[in-house]
């Protein structure tokens, strides 16, 4: 049986590379993607856990944080389409007249 | 019933204020006239139903006024023998007044008629109210309130400066006093628990009379005082009653001579228990009223505006009131007030019909001759001054006779010989100047020798033949548009001007509406003075044995339970008095012999000075250049104040209180906000980029460090 730890370390490992993904890409839709990692490094630490725990509540979890997340990418990449078409581009960094 | 007497003229008032301006004069009028009449009405009646009462007074209360703690201060009426005396005084001569002024102001438009009739109307109202009030706040309530009318019909012609300004001061000044009457009543009502006048005086009456020193009761009655100087125009507050002339000539009449200028002689007199416990304060009183009527005698002299020689005569006579107060004599001081309501508006209302009679004059050096063109004027008004000056057997004799003797025989007062002598300096000035203005204005030729003219500013500047007339050189800011207002008083809003008689070149007589009231008051300055006369005239004083009751504690046995009947202390007053004036017949007789002959002096001077050689008093007046000078400016005490007070006052308020405190302070203030909130905005609102990046790392920097402090701290 493969210890919890190593399940733990290895959601570590994706949700830094999901940070990182959101942090550095210059893409949005990329940085969709990074969020859908961070959500499934997360959804395996529940799954992990709860295993460990031998309780169902890991998993019920889970399962709301992927409808959830299906629906945050149908919303998010509409809205990159919307932006898209406004501005031509897709760079994070051409979106900030969000300001006083 | 007596709440009936004050409440009549204010429906007057409120009928007049609300539908005035559409009313005709003849309605508006005849409202006003009926409302103060009808308040005369059921007075008589009350003060029948007062004389008759055992207890010597009557109660009403409207309703509890105020309630907080132990404080209760109920909106009450009482009618007692002093109140019955005011309040036939108040409506009496307030009623002829308003008949006054229905001949006098008939040239105002229907809605400025309205408007002068609600102010009289309201006048007379808080008056009442002043008068019958039980306690200190309801006397306030009055006391402000006819402050407030004051104010309102000073500057009735408000769109003349002069008038408007005359207006302010005389209510900037009465606040000065107001604010020691605030503080007294106070004092009052902390040392005895009460603002009831009866229990106070009960109250008072069980203390030892406060012999030296400065104690509460002192304090007390000294703070009352300032009030009383303040509305009663005695030094040093006295300088808005001359201003006050700038008002419509009744409202000086019935405001500024008969009326609400003695309400601080009455004050006085409804707590004279209080007063006479503290003998400090009353050797003050009668000091300012002996000073203030010397002074206000002396300026009086050379006035040449025919109202303002009336005006200081009023403060000279209302020190006399005073003197009288404080030498203890409160029954002939009231006694005083009363004779002084009669002469002194007939007086005044005298100089309405002549100012109306030569539309709008009112210097004396433009008029003279009158007689044959204003004969009921000439002969009311010869009356009154006959009156005011003492001449033996009308009225101002009994009552000025009373308090000279008193003065003489005040041993308990310091200084009460000096001040005799002094009051009878007084008195000889008083019939000088009002026999100057009775020659000036009525007999010799119709003159025009007042230096300056309508037309143009000092033409005839100053003529060297008549020094007398000269203005000061270098008159005050005050004394200029005094001058000026006499003159311009013609053509200005005033409406007395040759429209209405163009064709009428001759001054015409008063109509009947004003020499009725004329006739009236003649009368009375004739008669009134004859319930007071003295024992010495083997008369019996009825109206000291009357107004006695007023100024003892007789609440302190009708409190204890002891059902006293009033009629004991009274009588016991009397017997008092009488063995006094027994006492001392001769000195009275010879004093009255002695002031008879004052009287008849000083209309001897007035006649030689001013009828018979005009050259003597010409050479006076050069002779005594600088004095003349000097009072001719009225001691320059409006100069004083101006500069010592008025002036500092706007140095403070406009460097101190506007430029640096409110400017400064409180708007700095507000604007180092505004700017302290905007500048720090502008520094963090660099923070916010508007990139979604930089906002996501705050949130993920802000979430590990949450984390790491639960982990590691």
């Amino acid at each position: 049986m493969v210890p919890l730890n190593y399940y733990l370390i290895l959601s570590g490992i994706l949700f830094s590379i999901g940070t990182a993904g959101v942090f550095l890409r210059r893409n949005l839709i990329t940085v969709l993607l990074s969020i859908e990692i961070m959500l499934n490094a997360v959804n395996l630490t529940f799954v992990a856990v709860g295993r460990y725990l031998g309780s169902v509540d890991g998993q019920i979890i889970t399962f709301f944080v992927m409808t959830v997340a299906a629906a945050e990418a149908a919303v998010g990449l509409a809205l990159v389409i919307a932006l898209f078409r406004h501005r031509e581009t897709l760079s994070p960094d051409a979106y900030t007249s969000l300001k006083w | 019933m007596l709440l009936l007497i004050p409440l009549l003229p204010f429906l007057g008032f409120v009928v007049n204020a609300c539908l005035g301006r559409r009313l005709p004069k003849s309605v508006s009028g005849g409202i006003a006239c009926l409302a103060i009449i009808g308040s005369f009405v059921v007075s008589v009646l009350s003060v029948m139903g007062v004389v008759s009462s055992p207890e010597g007074f009557t109660e009403a209360t409207a309703f509890n006024w105020m309630s907080a703690g132990d404080v209760r201060i109920p909106l009450q009426l009482r009618l007692d023998h002093l109140g019955s005396l005011m309040i036939l005084v108040v409506t009496g001569i307030g009623s002829l007044i308003h008949i006054y002024s229905t001949g006098y102001m008939h040239e105002e438009s229907d809605g400025e008629y309205a408007r002068y009739f609600s102010y009289l109307n309201l006048f007379a109202a808080f008056m009442l109210v002043l008068v019958l009030g039980a306690n200190f706040p309801v006397m306030f309530v009055g006391w402000e309130g006819v402050g407030l009318c004051s104010y309102l019909l000073i500057g009735f012609w408000f769109t003349k400066k002069s008038a408007a300004d005359a207006g302010k001061k005389a209510f900037v000044v009465n606040r000065i006093g107001d604010f020691g009457f605030i503080l007294g009543m106070l004092l009052v009502y902390t040392t005895f628990g009460s603002f009831d006048f009866q229990e106070v005086a009960a109250a008072a009456a069980g203390r030892a009379s406060e012999v030296a020193g400065w104690g509460t009761i002192t304090i007390a009655t000294l703070l009352l005082f300032v009030g009383a100087t303040g509305k009663s125009a005695q030094i040093p507050l006295y300088v808005w009653l001359p201003d006050a002339m700038e008002g419509p000539t009744p409202v000086s009449a019935l405001i500024h001579a008969a009326t609400m200028v003695t309400a601080g002689v009455y004050m006085i007199g409804r707590n004279a228990e209080l007063f006479s416990h503290a003998p400090t304060t009353m050797a003050v009183v009668a000091t300012i009223g002996v000073a203030t009527a010397v002074m206000a005698g002396t300026i009086g002299l050379v006035q040449n505006d025919i109202k303002r020689v009336l005006a200081y005569s009023t403060v000279s006579q209302l020190g006399f009131m005073f003197l009288a107060m404080g030498v203890g004599a409160f029954s002939a001081g009231i006694f005083h007030l009363y004779t002084h309501a009669f002469f002194k508006a007939l007086l005044f209302l005298g100089s309405g019909a002549v100012i109306h009679a030569l539309a709008g004059e009112q210097d004396i050096r433009n008029m003279g001759g009158l007689k044959k063109y204003l004969p009921i004027t000439y002969w009311t008004f010869l009356i009154g001054a006959l009156a005011i000056a003492g001449v033996p057997l009308l009225s101002g004799f009994f009552s000025k006779d009373e308090i000279l003797f008193k003065t003489y025989t005040a041993e308990s007062t310091p200084g009460h010989t000096l001040m005799w002598v002094v009051a009878v300096i007084t008195s000889l000035m008083t019939a000088t100047y009002m026999f100057r203005l009775v020659f000036l204005t009525f007999h010799g030729e119709r003159r025009h020798d007042a230096p300056a003219s309508a037309s143009g500013s000092g033409a005839a500047g100053s003529s060297p033949t008549h020094p007398e007339e000269e203005e000061p050189v270098a008159h005050g800011a005050h004394a200029a548009p005094v001058v000026a207002s006499g003159f311009s008083r013609k053509d200005d809003d005033h409406g007395h001007g040759h429209g209405g008689h163009g064709h009428d070149h001759l001054p015409h007589e008063a109509p009947w509406s004003m020499a009725i009231p004329l006739i009236l008051l003649a009368i009375g300055s004739v008669v009134a003075g004859y319930v007071g006369v003295p024992h010495a005239l083997k008369g019996s004083n009825r109206i000291e044995a009357f107004l006695e009751p007023s100024f003892e504690a007789h609440a302190a046995a009708h409190e204890t339970g002891a059902p006293a009947p009033a009629a004991e202390p009274a009588a016991a007053a009397e017997g008092h008095a009488g063995e006094v004036a027994h006492a001392d017949t001769g000195t009275e007789l010879n004093l009255m012999v002695f002031s008879s002959v004052i009287a008849l002096l000083g209309i001897g001077i007035a006649w030689f000075l001013w009828l018979r050689d005009r050259r003597t008093v010409d050479g006076i007046a050069r002779s005594l250049a600088p004095v003349h000078r000097w009072l001719l400016g009225k001691y320059y005490v409006d100069e004083l104040y101006d500069a010592a007070i008025v002036q500092p006052v706007k140095v403070l308020s406009t460097g101190g209180l506007w430029k640096g405190m409110d400017a400064g302070v409180i708007d700095g203030a507000a604007n180092g906000v505004g700017l302290a909130v905007s500048g720090a905005s502008g520094a963090l609102r660099r923070t916010q980029t508007g990139s979604v990046r930089t906002y996501a790392f705050a949130l993920f920097a802000g979430a590990v460090a949450i984390l790491a402090y639960y982990l590691f701290i």
